[in-house]
């Protein structure tokens, strides 16, 4: 032996290495002794045993209307479950008589739950009977591998407010991917409030873990429940819409295309959301989801596009209201300015007709008669005072007005898929005419509410909140609260701040009073209430004009500001701003007297070509 | 000299039956912990145990090509390695890919590597190469605590890529420094104090056990009364094992994640964290104690097929040994490691060249850490740190790498009479 080295001196302490090796198998083997022999905690009182994981699917949470009515509940049902790997012997055709269906297609469900995984459950046939449930109940011990989920649905009191609600579904392969709460064969919420409030509404899963012997009897609880998780409900959503009011909208609105937006000026809160055609909420729930969906879908009406949000107009004469409240700020205008129309507003090429009206015509009067040439006037001396350097500057600021408004953006709170609408930018119209090619004329059609300016009716019913508020808003939203109605939620309770004095609304509120007292919104008149208002005909390239029609009451004291837009209708003033007091009428007094003015609009069809 | 057609000759048997006996039930079980279903062949390419039957013949490559080549490149290319895997260890860090938090990957198409299996290898050799070129009869603090930078530098490498696992691995290696004289008894009863005392503190409040420190010390200090520096060290001993003792709990409550808290708390109390780490801990001793003594037979398994156990391929491996195999299928795998352990000792201890005997001890070392962590988690002695059991879990870069380890010094023990 070579012991010359150092380390060689320690060759004993390969006794103490070895030792350690063999203690820690001794121990290993004590402790697997202990549990595999020893211990009964560690057996499932049987081996053919198997556990069973039962998901609790805590109810999802309600949705109220502003004065605590129910609107959307939950109703139960039943979902059939397989675990492939547990299925034997059974009794194929007894199966499929129960269910009503193929044998071929118990096989190939068989196999795709197989494919999705052997050993987990998957979902064999969704939301089966009652009927069907009892019978399954009684013989599921001859079903090895089958099993019964409880699971909820979603029912509606009325079938109003469907794009508001939006719906439920399965979460996709990408949900499941992206976030571990969700498997497959979970519920989700996809649009609306039930998206909005997907985690509130939800609750938590549960689980509970079950023993089941071979004979697919449960027997108990696995370690009794120590394992199991407690669902937790889901919260209810308070919304902010009146279900008469909604109700009533959706009614005035059937057979036309357009929305209707009714918010409480002092809090934001959305009283009424329309968008026509709409369809039944209770045809997205289920089984039948997928079908109808891809049905709604086709319609050539698009049933599913919310336009109360989403579609986009030139607001046309209702923004006279902005033009003219810019150009009080501005100091262009004053109650003792006057401007001459003779029918038309004559420019150099252009020509801007307008209507038979008493002449000349100040800020109330302008209001009152819709006068394009007051307004086109108006809107040059905005932008072509001296003081400003260039164009760009001149159109910056009026546009920074507007902005003000909420125009141009969207409003973000709790309200599904808005569109933000549009305002031209400077640098639009440099690229389109040069940094010095455009002036006040160039575009004088955003005077008169015409052009490059987009607004969707949301944003019309703010404007219209905005004057009631004598200048302020507060953003529109549809829920008020969460888990209880008094939760208010404090995100949407910060007034927003036009860049106009208070001062100048009081003119305008005033001169919308004289629209519907005897302007062109006169037609409109509600007796008992005072109602301000500014009618609108949206010019339309593509058919007939659209009717629009801005409103709040009582003037003194604003309970409810409106847009109505009514598509391919005509005259502001003879179908928007009808159906806009005969809201205000239901919203004021809770019953509408004005049968006749009533039943001109139900009547009315915009929908189906006219002979 | 003469090529080498024979590259067996005197290539240790034992050894060899050991390695494919382990490494063949290392892939039975995986097919039995994963297939879904019978129709499935153990060769499916697209399935772990399909790959695994690759990373095994892969390694069988390996293998031979080691025992092919002349046993002296080991210890000539032995720092050319380390520094190699030095390098690989840093690139992880920057162009590496993240898989279960850990970035200690470099992916090509569907498979992974980890260099810190490898890094374990060459730090092996390095140590070796180290050690036997150590001449003097004494060895000077320089001298002992070089060992120690190699395998540190390693080791922090791996602790960057947040690899707790690994990182203690390399810690196992002080086994090794141990036989070789680098660390003294002294030393390691120290250590294995400290960890006792660790794990005191984390069971029972640590003003307990510095309560009763104290009142060992003050009973120890009236019989020493008399002499004066025993009573100065024990109460330098005293403060000093008090301020660890302290420390330990502050690191405990302060600086580690909560699920290592909670990893750690199950063992002493199952009920600590039921429905996450405690769960996946009584899973695997349901699993493990549902075979019973005979178990359920091979493919029979309920538990660890319901995917109740997790990485029930790869970490939890010994769940199907122990749910299919029952009590004496677990005997016999501790009893086929134990061997060979024990086998790479005796051969160790065989060689003239220090070298050879220092990497023994490495491989030695470096098994034992992962057969006790890998093991001890599953019967819930050990908290659970993600290591694979050596030969059995699927993977292919831990098998490549304990089969580098194993015929390396198979063929450094094979040509014993040449090495010196
Ligand atoms: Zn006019």
């Amino acid at each position: 032996m070579h012991l010359n080295r150092p380390s060689d001196f320690h060759s004993s302490r390969k006794v103490v290495i070895i030792g350690f090796f063999l203690i820690t198998g001794l121990i290993f083997l004590v402790q697997l002794f202990h549990i595999q022999v020893v211990d009964p905690a560690y057996k499932l009182s049987a081996s053919s045993n198997v556990l069973r994981h039962l998901t609790d699917y805590p109810a999802r949470g309600l949705i109220y209307d502003r004065n605590g009515e129910l609107l959307v509940y939950n109703e139960a049902r039943y979902d059939l479950m397989v675990i492939p790997q547990q299925v034997r012997d059974i009794d194929t055709t007894a199966f499929c008589d129960l269910l009503n269906i193929d044998p071929a297609v118990f096989e190939s469900r068989l196999l795709q739950a197989r494919r999705h995984s052997p050993f987990r459950a998957s979902v064999f046939e969704r939301q089966i009977s009652k009927n069907t449930f009892a019978a399954f109940q009684e013989k599921l011990f001859r079903f090895p591998g089958f099993f019964v989920q409880p699971r909820t649905l979603r029912e509606y009191t009325y079938p109003i407010a469907a794009h508001t609600f939006g719906y439920v579904g399965e979460a996709g392969p990408s949900v499941i991917s992206n976030d571990p709460y969700y498997r497959p064969g979970d519920y989700i919420g996809i649009s609306g409030i039930e998206k909005a409030y997907e985690e509130e509404l939800r609750g938590k899963k549960g689980v509970r873990i079950r023993m089941v012997d071979a004979l697919n009897r449960d027997i108990g609880p696995y370690q009794q429940g120590r394992f199991d998780t407690i669902a937790t409900a889901g919260k209810d959503i308070y919304t902010t819409l009146d279900a008469e009011l909604q109700i009533y909208g959706e009614t005035l609105m059937q057979n036309k295309r357009g929305s209707i937006v009714a918010i409480e000026p002092s809090t934001g809160e959305i009283l009424a959301l329309v968008s026509s055609p709409s369809y039944e909420p209770g045809l997205l729930v289920g089984r039948v989801r997928t079908r109808n969906y891809r049905m709604l879908q086709n319609d050539t009406l698009k049933p599913l596009f919310n336009r109360a949000l989403m579609a986009q107009y030139p607001p046309g004469s209702v923004f006279k209201v902005v033009n003219t409240l810019v150009a009080l700020q501005e100091g262009v205008v004053d109650l003792s300015t006057r401007y001459s129309c003779s029918g038309a507003y004559y420019a150099g090429p252009i020509t801007i007709r307008c209507r038979d009206h008493p002449n000349p015509v100040d800020v109330f009067s302008s209001i009152k008669h819709s006068c394009n040439s007051f307004s086109s006037v108006a809107f040059r001396n905005i932008l072509d005072r001296p003081h400003f350097e260039n164009m760009q500057e001149a159109f910056n600021t009026w546009r920074r007005h507007v902005g003000s408004f909420g125009f141009g953006s969207i409003f973000g709170s709790d309200l599904p898929y808005e569109l933000s609408g549009l305002v031209a930018t400077s640098d639009y119209y440099d690229r389109l005419y040069g940094t010095r090619g455009w002036r006040s004329l160039t575009i004088i059609s955003l005077g008169i509410g015409q052009g490059e300016i987009g607004t969707t009716p949301i944003q019309l019913a703010n404007l219209s909140a905005t004057v009631a508020n004598r200048g302020i808003y507060y953003t529109p939203h549809v829920v008020k609260g969460i888990g209880d109605p008094d939760s208010s939620i404090d995100l949407n309770r910060l007034p927003n701040v036009t860049t106009i004095d208070a001062e100048h609304f009081n003119v305008m509120a005033e001169a919308m009073h004289r629209v519907v007292s005897d302007g062109t919104g006169r037609f409109s008149l509600i007796p008992g209430i005072e109602m301000a208002g500014k009618t609108g005909t949206v010019q339309n390239p593509h058919g007939e004009n659209h009717s629009v029609f801005i409103a709040f009451a009582p003037v003194d004291n604003p309970q409810i500001a409106i847009s109505v837009v009514v598509e391919n209708a005509g005259y502001g003033s003879t179908w928007a701003a009808p159906i806009a007091s005969l809201m205000i009428e239901k919203y004021l007094n809770r019953e509408v007297n004005r049968t006749w003015f009533e039943q001109r609009i139900l009547d009315a069809n915009f929908l189906t070509p006219q002979p | 000299m003469k090529p080498q057609l024979n590259i067996f000759k005197n290539i240790d048997k034992t050894v060899l039956f050991l390695f494919l006996a382990l490494v063949l039930m290392g892939w039975f079980n995986i097919y039995a912990a994963e297939v879904t279903d019978d129709r499935h062949s153990i060769f499916d390419l697209n399935q772990n145990y399909g790959k695994q039957f690759v990373f095994i013949l892969t390694s069988l490559v390996i293998a031979t090509t080691i025992l092919m080549l002349d046993a002296k490149v080991f210890p000539t290319f032995s720092w050319i390695l380390y520094g190699f895997f030095l390098v690989m260890l840093v690139g992880v860090l920057f162009f590496g890919t993240e898989i279960n938090a850990t970035k200690a990957w470099f992916r090509f198409g569907s498979f992974a590597i980890q260099p810190s299996e490898f890094a374990k290898y060459a730090t092996a050799l390095a140590l070796a190469s180290y050690i036997s070129q150590v001449k003097s009869r004494t060895i000077d603090f320089p001298t002992r605590i070089k060992p120690f930078i190699i395998l540190g530098v390693p080791a922090f490498l791996v602790f960057l890529q947040k690899d707790m696992g690994t990182t203690l691995v390399f810690a196992s290696l002080s086994l090794m420094l141990f036989r070789e004289g680098y660390i003294g008894f002294r030393l390691l009863i120290t250590g294995f104090l400290a960890i006792a005392l660790f794990v005191l503190t984390l069971i029972i409040n640590e003003f307990i056990i510095i309560g009763a420190m104290a009142a060992i010390t003050f009973f120890t200090a009236f019989i020493i009364r008399k002499k004066k520096t025993e009573l100065v060290q024990l109460v330098a001993l005293f403060v000093l094992l008090s301020g660890y003792v302290y420390s330990v709990d502050y690191a405990y409550e302060n600086l580690l994640e909560p699920h290592q808290k909670l990893r750690i708390e199950v063992l002493i109390d199952e009920n600590a964290d039921l429905r996450g780490a405690g769960y996946n801990l009584h899973q695997s001793k349901i699993a493990i104690g549902s075979g019973g003594f005979w178990g359920k037979g091979y493919m029979q398994g309920t538990q660890t097929k319901f995917n109740f156990v997790p990485e029930q391929a790869t970490d939890f491996i010994f769940c199907t040994v122990g749910e299919e195999w029952g009590f004496l299928g677990s005997i016999v795998v501790i009893a086929l490691f134990l061997w060979l352990l024990i086998r790479l000792v005796i051969l160790a201890e065989r060689q003239r060249s220090v070298f050879t005997r220092v990497f023994g001890y490495c491989v030695a070392s470096l098994m034992f850490f992962h057969f006790t962590v890998n093991i001890g988690m599953t019967i819930g002695l050990v908290p659970v740190i993600g290591i694979p059991l050596p030969f059995l879990s699927y993977g292919g870069s831990s098998l490549w790498g304990f089969t580098l380890m194993i015929f390396t010094f198979l063929k450094l023990d094979s040509k014993r009479l040449e090495m010196l």
